[in-house]
């Protein structure tokens, strides 16, 4: 895999959520996403970004275009040193929240993007990862 | 400090989103309309989206307290204009609005709650919240 071209943005404030927004609305027009697929993309990662927050207690979000072989895509790398997620099965369930929200972030983001990693554990941070490809 | 506008016509309070908002301003929103709700006593409150080209979990929860706190102060609430990628988005991210009243365009909407301010009660509670 080739990394053409990355950003980093500090996710801290709710103004640094619109942030991370307009840059993955960008870089999605920049590498040929459909509009749907930029405003699943742009939502996944507002909804990521905004748990860096609630849950992380902040952290960066890396943008990355990259390219392998027949296809281009974009990654998002999200990084916070919070507490960690303890049950990560558990976290990507529909509905379940310990923040007070819809529960909808994890899951949703998941269904919103082509792949989806998550490394935490408690103590640790959490470090979620998105992926989407340019359909060919 | 940035606000987001918010217009009575006749009976209805009218909002158009035309920023990408961020969290706080959304909070805000849904502050000022509560208030202002009360001080106009207006029966109806119309929220243009036509020009957000995202709506996601937390401008989504907005939008259903919104509707939720309107109902309680005798309003009915309707949302007009999302755009079909924000429409398409919403359903795939699991979102299902709970208790808001859809129209495609400010007309329509305006129709529609003329509409369900002149129902009675009982009809409105018969048709239900979704």
């Amino acid at each position: 895999m080739h990394v053409e071209r990355t950003s980093t943005l500090e996710v801290r404030t709710s103004e640094d959520v619109v942030r991370v927004r307009q840059e993955v609305r960008n870089r999605s027009a920049a590498v040929g996403f459909s509009l749907v697929d930029q405003t699943k993309f742009v939502t996944a990662a507002s909804e990521i970004a905004r748990n860096t927050i609630d849950h992380g207690g902040g952290g960066s979000a890396r943008i990355e275009t990259i390219t392998i072989p027949g296809k281009r895509g974009l990654r998002l790398v999200f990084e916070d040193q919070g507490p960690g997620i303890a049950d990560i099965e558990l976290a990507m369930q529909d509905g379940y929240s310990t923040a007070g929200g819809l529960g909808m972030g994890m899951p949703g983001s998941k269904r919103l993007s082509n792949e989806f990693y998550v490394e935490s554990a408690p103590g640790k941070g959490t470090k979620i990862t998105l992926v989407r490809w340019k359909s060919v | 400090m940035e606000q987001i506008p918010i217009l009575k016509v006749g009976r209805c309070l009218l909002v158009s989103i035309q920023i990408d908002m961020h969290d706080k301003l959304a909070m805000a929103l849904q502050d000022d309309l509560t208030q202002k709700l009360v001080e106009t006593r207006a029966r109806g409150v119309l929220i243009d989206i036509s020009a957000l080209d995202l709506v996601d979990s937390f401008i989504g929860r907005m939008l259903s307290n919104i509707a939720a706190m309107a109902r309680v102060l005798d309003a009915q609430t309707v949302v007009v204009g999302m755009r079909p990628q924000v429409a398409i988005t919403l359903v795939e991210l699991g979102l299902t609005l709970p208790g808001i009243q859809t129209a495609l365009d400010v007309d329509r909407g305006l129709a529609l709650i003329s509409k369900l301010m002149d129902e009675p009660e009982g009809d409105r509670g018969a048709r239900g919240a979704h």
